[in-house]
């Protein structure tokens, strides 16, 4: 598989997953569309998150070690940066043990939330935009 | 047995155990072992209610409303129509009485169950599990674990998504509409209020007290403590009086630990009795539901996190397993390229063809 494909396919069943931890998919009737039961499934949508999560990284860390970090883009690489310092703290604050006070569990998810909000409207933008920089191999 | 007359009315069984239990018992039972405030150990604290102690007489349940009533919800109406009409208000503000269930009024009440021909009473609230789904998945951060054990839902932030009590093996956290940061977003599309639960007193603990609900207990029924010291003395009461524990190892661990003379197994079970039959264990005609919204259950609960957990460490490991897998590729290509050439190069081998 190509690796930008692999990159595409994971971070559209993270930005699934990740909206799915709002209840929002059974609110709006697609967990209703036969098939899609388990978006409205928090505990399997958790894991299946934590799943392409490890993906992405995996990839991450391949590509910049094969083909250089220039090689995701500038622009694409701070987003998944952002998207994986706010991801990771969530992550470990979710372990047994682990404690955050109120107000940095308030802002680690704030923040992830925009983080992940900032990709998807980058990724928007550029599909409508077709911009040069965007690669496309 | 006196029952209550009216629903409404504040004057029932449990009021007359509670008079008594208040006037009298207290100087009938055993004498009281908690301390009079709470050591400030920076650890984890746990509870340990001893339920062969549990008279049922309401006066937890009448502490925790009095010292919260500042807490409750003001709805504000008409509530927002909210989008789609699948979406229901959960609004109790005109049942602020009910002390028989959960609500957002209510935050601790009173369950009984009759096993082996024995009413036993349980106090019910929030586990404060060690590793808590409520807090953990929590998508707006409005739900959280402090390192003291206690599990707390910020009010000021909540928006009501309920995803708390969805992901709670005890259905705990309780809705009301129409209050709320959700009123300042977008009230018709997203959210439906806040969710209101037991959070152990935290501010009166913060100051050195103990929760409201056993500083009242008139038999000592509640003792919070550094949860290890707590696990202890639950483990040699168990031990000592042939009881059964509950909340030590449900959901990977809860702060909140029951003590019973009868097992939970049996206690579950009668509480759905209940609920199929609409009974309470001794007196039929009172007819209140045992188990139900707001009214959770005993049964045995596997850890909600687990899955979630190992996988935590697929995700750490992925970078290391990324660099590992290209410096495989590398190296796989360093010994392709440096593999000795075949002993008869194309061109020799062609040539050889011809002169044959």
């Amino acid at each position: 598989m190509p690796s930008l494909t692999l990159y595409r396919l994971v971070v559209a069943v993270l930005a699934v997953s990740g909206v799915a931890q709002m209840p929002i998919f059974k609110r709006y009737y697609i967990a209703d569309i036969p098939g899609l039961g388990w978006t409205a499934d928090f505990i399997f949508t958790h894991r299946l998150h934590y799943l392409a999560a490890a993906a992405l990284l995996f990839w991450l860390a391949r590509r910049i070690v094969l083909s250089g970090a220039s090689s995701i883009g500038e622009g694409r690489l701070a987003l998944l940066l952002a998207l994986i310092a706010t991801g990771v703290p969530r992550m470990l604050k979710n372990l047994p043990d682990v404690s955050f006070s109120p107000t940095a569990t308030m802002l680690i998810d704030w923040t992830h939330l925009g983080a992940a909000m900032a990709l998807g409207l980058t990724a928007l933008a550029m599909v409508f935009k077709r911009h040069p920089h965007t690669s496309r191999r | 047995m006196l029952t209550s007359v009216d629903t409404k009315s504040r004057f029932s069984r449990r009021t007359l155990f509670k008079t008594l239990g208040l006037g009298g018992a207290a100087a009938l039972m055993p004498a009281r072992s908690r301390a009079a405030v709470l050591p400030d150990t920076g650890q984890e604290m746990a509870t340990l209610l001893d339920l062969n102690k549990c008279i049922g007489c309401g006066a937890c349940v009448d502490a925790c409303r009095d010292v919260n009533a500042s807490r409750y919800p003001e709805p504000k109406k008409p509530f927002p129509v909210m989008y789609p009409s699948r979406v229901k208000a959960e609004d109790f503000s005109d049942n602020r009485h009910v002390d028989n269930r959960l609500t957002p009024y209510n935050w601790l009440f009173i369950q009984s169950a009759t096993a082996e021909g024995r009413e036993v009473f349980i106090p019910r609230r929030c586990m404060h599990c060690q590793n808590p789904p409520c807090a953990n998945l929590c998508p707006w951060g409005a739900a959280a674990r402090q390192g003291s054990g206690t599990v707390a839902i910020n009010t000021d932030i909540c928006l009501g998504g309920a995803k708390c009590r969805d992901v709670c093996p005890w259905e705990i956290p309780q809705r009301q509409t129409g209050v709320g940061l959700y009123l300042d977003l977008a009230p018709s599309l997203g959210g439906n209020g806040v969710m209101f639960k037991c959070d152990r007193c935290s501010d009166r603990v913060a100051n050195g007290k103990l929760p409201a609900c056993i500083g009242a207990c008139p038999n000592g029924v509640q003792e919070m403590g550094p949860r290890d010291v707590i696990v202890a003395k639950a483990r040699d009461l168990a031990k000592a009086t042939g009881g059964f524990l509950y909340g030590l190892e449900e959901n990977g661990g809860t702060n909140t630990i029951y003590l019973s003379p009868v097992s939970f197994e049996k206690l579950n079970a009668a509480l759905m009795e209940g609920k199929q039959s609409g009974k309470t264990g001794a007196n039929t005609s009172e007819r209140v539901e045992q188990q139900g919204p707001g009214r959770p259950h005993l049964a045995r609960v596997a850890d909600v996190m687990a899955g979630s957990n190992t996988l935590a460490w697929a995700v750490l490991l992925a970078p290391l397993a990324g660099v590992a897998s290209a410096f495989l590729k590398g190296t796989r290509k360093l010994m392709n390229t440096s593999s000795p050439q075949p002993a008869v190069s194309d061109a020799a081998a062609r040539k050889e063809e011809r002169n044959a």
